[in-house]
């Protein structure tokens, strides 16, 4: 249960609200550092909208999003203006239909992925116009690191190709590799494996255990495909209506009546093909 | 004369027969005809003519007549052309799958790479090349006015480049930085008597903070909305400007605004002047020239900036601002600086053009400053190919040159009689042409990118992947 | 209080010429999302040709009852500039469907420049007077100051008219096919074009619609005013798109409040406080609606997708 001892991001009563809409309806959970966290639910449960609540698309309507940092601080991110959720809280994100710079070749996607510390080192421009100051190396360090990334996600030989050449399975790959040159202590993945093959969602797999395992990050991710789920994650969250039904380890949750009725649905043949597929 | 055919013929191309028929050709031609005589009613048909107070009308049906036939014969024109490029595409050659795939990035490379020094050794050697070609200095003072105006526009098209081609914000009124730097520097220099060389700095950081006062307000617009505000903005300031008059001298505008100087040497015939101290023979045309090369270093300054500054953050950042704006705020990319930043920068050379327009005019008017001047800017940097260097600078001598051209066709006189003035008919062709350039190459002359930053091998990247902006 | 009762039906009057006008950026922009920026050059345009016919009826052909050579140039201006509507649109932009976004935009930039130069070229660049049409006023009462609250013909004409093409108009959108076609493109074109709608012809029809408002709107101009030039397009334009966004563009209802408001602000505007500046009030309104309220007083507000 390390997601009670030793919270990373700890969300409140959080409440969103769109005209009278209800999204998300008093919803807490706690995020554990160092976990998987699978956030589940049938399709308008109001996943997504957590994410942009989280990673500061949309203000809450109510709640609060507290991100415990490893000194201890703790960073209240309903507040941080959007663009500080990724560069001070250390939260980055994944987009369901991936927006990547596609103009852009992968090594540019990864250096704006940078722009911060880029700048910093720029001086804000003016030195870096003047070419004082130590942009050179950092940026050559910035390319490192972008080379690393770009070999860990197996897609170095086609650095100086445009984002948008890319087949989606590698667009979506990409879009983690430039995630993480943000160095997240929280990467948010809408839906990973959406739209991949087999193959290519056990290679997402690994790259998101091997992340977990080597860089200390976290990981929340929204995703449909059940098999990713109980494989990787240790502690999945079932929203359906915009609240919360069901909270626990995978084993706890899939075993669940109330998530099997509400996120399968009432049909019965779909309950048993999902069931057979999960396990039960 | 309202249809350019190039526009027809791709509205037109998927509906055409693969061969030639030549009664639906007719069928066809008579049909846009009609529709010519349509159009032509009664607004050519008629001329209104005025005496004292009253209109009367004077018929034109000849005129009419005309264009009806010319209508009718290009539309026939049209359905033979792409009857015979059907029956070409019909029949592909062997290559041309695997042409289409390599041949273009290497073509891009190959002219950059000999275009950009070419034009380089031109423009600087441009007033000896005239000089010799013209053979006297007096003589070639209209081809280096030309050049002076075109180097205005070149340097104006890379200062809103920086807005809507990297940063992909659609400006409208790019025209009112423009006016500020050439306002700033005649105000400076006629009230308080400051010098070009202090007033030119000075105009470009007045003018960058006018980029970024209008940006402020535009930050959370997009798309139309936002070319539209622009165009308010530029209208505002221009209105200001001719009602102001206790500051701006209204209408009329400020004349007598002090002349450039050489680095404090004035190009004057007497004591102390410019042809005296370096020994030469008086002449008007050293000023001039000195005005070229002048503007011709601000342009090279401005492009100069641009591309070091593509290659730094804030300019991978406008670029990915372009590409997707929701992106860059979830990699803690501050939106709003970056914005501004684009627009301070692209405001700050819009108003050293300014300042160089107005000391190179000795007087300012708000006439100067409509919105047609914001439009053919914006022109410019669109034809020449959004975010591309060279190819505003080649829209640039297109569009501003181009209308030059037709102010000495003078023989057209003998065909449409004596009082036939081409340069009329420079506008109206402006406004088709940029409909034309829209169908014919909405993403400009060279619309490719070119990347930042390279791993192992340039490749340029296809116009078609590199997104236009939200503005 | 006098003036002010003076300026407000001023106000009104001017106010329905813009909503007119108002219509066709609404329509348009609902329908492909563009801002058709041509349209106020497609106003101007309406004006010189209602000009043309209006000395052919009354000087050529001896039309004597003013009412009725109005009512015949009417109905030929709504006519031709349809026409123009239609060919503008075939022409410069449905080719650029599904071409980049800001294409059209620059397209329509281009159009308005071709438009007034043709028109200077043409008919020349000075202003056009017309001779004297209706100069009959009621007197509707008289202030203490001696000052006469008058309601002109003119000014009847042009409400009236503008209210029952606005009727019409209304009808056509709401209760027949073309306007059930025209709402189904607004909401989703591809699907439409899935259901056998003929998204050519309903845009093409739009523009068409929107070009014979105008030239009500160009008429009762030049009724009006008395005078045109050729540069008259550009600034009423700005003004009626102005309107559009105010009153919510996409929304008829509010293109024609919109109008009105925007009528009313600048007459008073002129009345109370500078004339000098009122267009700088006007594309303040205009820079100020944009910026914070973007989706005007009946719109639909936008939610930023994710």
């Amino acid at each position: 249960m390390r997601w009670i001892q030793d919270p990373l991001l700890d969300v409140q009563h959080l409440t969103m609200r769109f005209g009278g809409l209800v999204a998300i309806n008093d919803l807490s959970f706690k995020v554990g550092r160092g976990d998987i966290t699978a956030l589940i639910g049938p399709n308008g449960a109001g996943k997504t909208t957590v994410f942009n609540c989280i990673t500061g698309f949309y203000k809450p309507t109510e709640g609060l999003i507290a991100m415990r940092k490893p000194d201890g601080s703790n960073l209240l991110l309903e507040r941080l203006p959007g663009n500080s959720i990724n560069w001070k809280a250390k939260v980055a994100r994944t987009f369901q239909n991936i927006r990547l710079f596609s103009g852009m070749t992968l090594l540019e996607n990864l250096l704006v992925a940078q722009h911060n510390p880029l700048m910093l080192s720029s001086g804000y421009t003016f030195l870096g116009i003047l070419g004082l100051g130590g942009y050179r190396t950092a940026e050559k360090e910035a390319i490192e690191k972008a080379k690393f990334w770009l070999e860990k996600t197996r897609l170095i030989d086609r650095a100086d190709d445009p984002a948008g050449d890319l087949p989606y399975g590698d667009q979506r790959r990409l879009e983690i590799a430039r995630a993480m040159c943000t160095d997240p202590l929280l990467l948010c993945l809408d839906e990973p494996a959406a739209g991949l093959n087999p193959r290519e969602s056990l290679e997402l797999n690994n790259l998101l255990l091997s992340i977990r395992k080597d860089h200390g990050t976290s990981l929340l991710l929204i995703e449909h495909d059940m098999s990713v789920v109980m494989e990787i994650s240790d502690h999945v969250v079932v929203l359906d209506y915009g609240t919360k039904i069901a909270d626990g380890t995978p084993s706890e949750v899939k075993s669940d009546p109330r998530v099997i009725a509400a996120y399968l649905g009432v049909d019965d043949e779909e309950v048993e093909q999902v069931e057979a597929e999960i396990g039960v | 004369m309202n249809a350019p055919p190039i526009t027809t013929a791709s509205a037109e191309s998927p509906a055409l027969p693969n061969r030639f028929d030549l009664t639906a050709a007719i069928k066809d031609g008579l049909k846009t005809a009609l529709i010519m005589l349509g159009l032509s009613i009664p607004i050519l048909a008629y001329k209104t003519d005025q005496s004292g107070g009253d209109l009367w009308l004077s018929p034109r049906w000849g005129l009419v007549a005309i264009l009806c036939a010319l209508v009718f014969g290009l539309r026939i024109l049209l359905h033979a052309f792409m009857a015979t490029k059907a029956a070409r595409e019909a029949t592909p050659s062997p290559h041309q799958a695997t042409e289409f795939v390599h041949a273009e990035p290497n073509a891009f490379q190959k002219t950059s790479r000999f275009a950009i020094p070419f034009f380089l050794g031109v423009a600087l050697a441009f007033p000896v090349i005239i000089y010799f070609i013209q053979g006297g200095l007096n003589e070639s003072r209209y081809w280096v006015d030309l050049g002076i105006l075109i180097l205005t526009y070149v340097m104006l098209g890379w200062g809103l480049n920086i807005v809507v081609g990297l940063a992909g914000l659609l400006d409208l009124g790019y025209v009112a930085f423009y006016a500020v730097g050439a306002y700033s520097y005649a105000l400076l220099s006629t009230t308080f008597g400051l010098s070009f060389w202090i007033c030119l700095p000075l105009a470009g950081i007045l003018a960058g903070f006018w980029g970024m006062i209008l940006g402020f307000p535009v930050l959370r617009l997009r798309g139309d909305y936002l070319a539209i505000v622009t165009l308010a903005f530029g209208e505002i300031i221009r209105l200001v400007l001719i009602n102001w008059t206790d500051l701006t001298n209204g209408g009329a505008g400020i004349s007598s605004i002090p002349r450039a100087t050489f680095f404090g040497l004035p190009f004057t015939s007497g004591e102390g002047g410019f042809a005296q101290t370096f020994g030469l023979e008086f002449n008007g045309m050293h000023r001039i020239i000195f005005l070229y090369y002048l503007i011709l270093a601000l342009a090279l300054l401005t492009n100069f900036v641009t591309m070091r500054l593509r290659k730094l953050p804030v300019g991978r950042a406008w670029e990915a601002l372009r590409e997707d704006e929701i992106a860059c705020r979830s990699l803690g990319i501050n939106t709003t600086n970056v914005k501004l930043t684009a627009f301070a920068i692209g405001a700050m050379f819009g108003g050293f053009a300014g300042s160089f327009f107005a000391v190179r005019q000795g007087f300012v008017s708000p006439e100067s400053f409509n919105f047609l001047e914001s439009a053919i800017i914006l022109a410019i940097v669109v034809l020449g190919g959004m975010g591309s260097q060279i190819g505003v600078a080649i829209a640039a001598i297109v569009l501003v040159g181009g209308p030059e051209i037709l102010r000495n066709l003078t023989f057209l006189q003998a065909v449409f009689g004596s009082g036939f003035d081409p340069n009329e008919y420079r506008l109206l062709l402006f406004g088709a042409g940029m409909v034309a350039m829209m169908v014919w190459r909405p993403r400009g002359l060279i619309s490719e990118r070119s990347p930042t930053v390279i791993l192992k091998e340039r490749k340029a990247i296809s116009g078609s992947l590199v997104k236009e902006g939200h503005g | 209080m006098e003036i002010f009762v003076q300026q407000l039906i001023n106000g009104l009057t001017l106010g329905s010429i813009y909503g007119l006008i108002a219509i066709g950026y609404t329509m348009v922009f609902g329908i492909i999302g563009m801002v058709n920026f041509a349209h106020g050059d497609v106003f101007m345009l309406s004006a010189f040709i209602a000009l043309i016919f209006f000395l052919i009826f009354t000087t050529w052909l001896g039309i004597s009852s003013v009412v009725l050579a109005l009512l015949f140039v009417l109905v030929i201006a709504m006519v031709l500039t349809s026409l123009w509507g239609w060919a503008i649109e075939r022409i410069a932009y449905r080719p650029l469907r599904g071409s980049f976004r800001l294409a059209p935009l620059i397209s329509a930039i281009g159009v308005s420049i071709f438009l007034s130069n043709f028109v200077q070229v043409a008919q020349g660049a000075r202003n056009k007077p017309t001779p004297p049409m209706i100069g009959d006023v009621i007197v509707l009462f008289q202030g203490e100051s001696g000052y006469n609250v008058a309601l002109s013909y003119k000014q009847i004409i042009i409400m009236v008219t503008t209210a029952v093409l606005l009727t019409i108009f209304w009808y056509l959108v709401q209760k027949t096919s073309l306007g059930r076609a025209q709402r189904a493109c607004e909401q989703d074109r591809k699907m439409a074009a899935l259901l056998g709608i003929n998204v050519d012809r309903t845009i093409s029809l739009t523009f068409v619609i929107g070009a014979a408002l105008a030239a009500v709107a160009g008429t009762m101009y030049l009724l009006y005013y008395g005078v045109v030039s050729f540069n008259d397009g550009f600034v009423p334009g700005v003004k009626a798109f102005t309107a559009a966004v105010l009153g919510g563009i996409g929304s008829l209802p509010g293109a024609v409040l919109g109008g009105l408001i925007i009528g009313l602000i600048e007459v008073f505007w002129s009345a109370y406080f500078s004339i000098e500046y009122k267009d700088v009030a006007a594309f303040s309104i205009l820079a100020i609606v944009l910026i914070f309220m973007p989706s005007g007083i009946l719109g639909r507000p936008e939610v930023e997708k994710v």
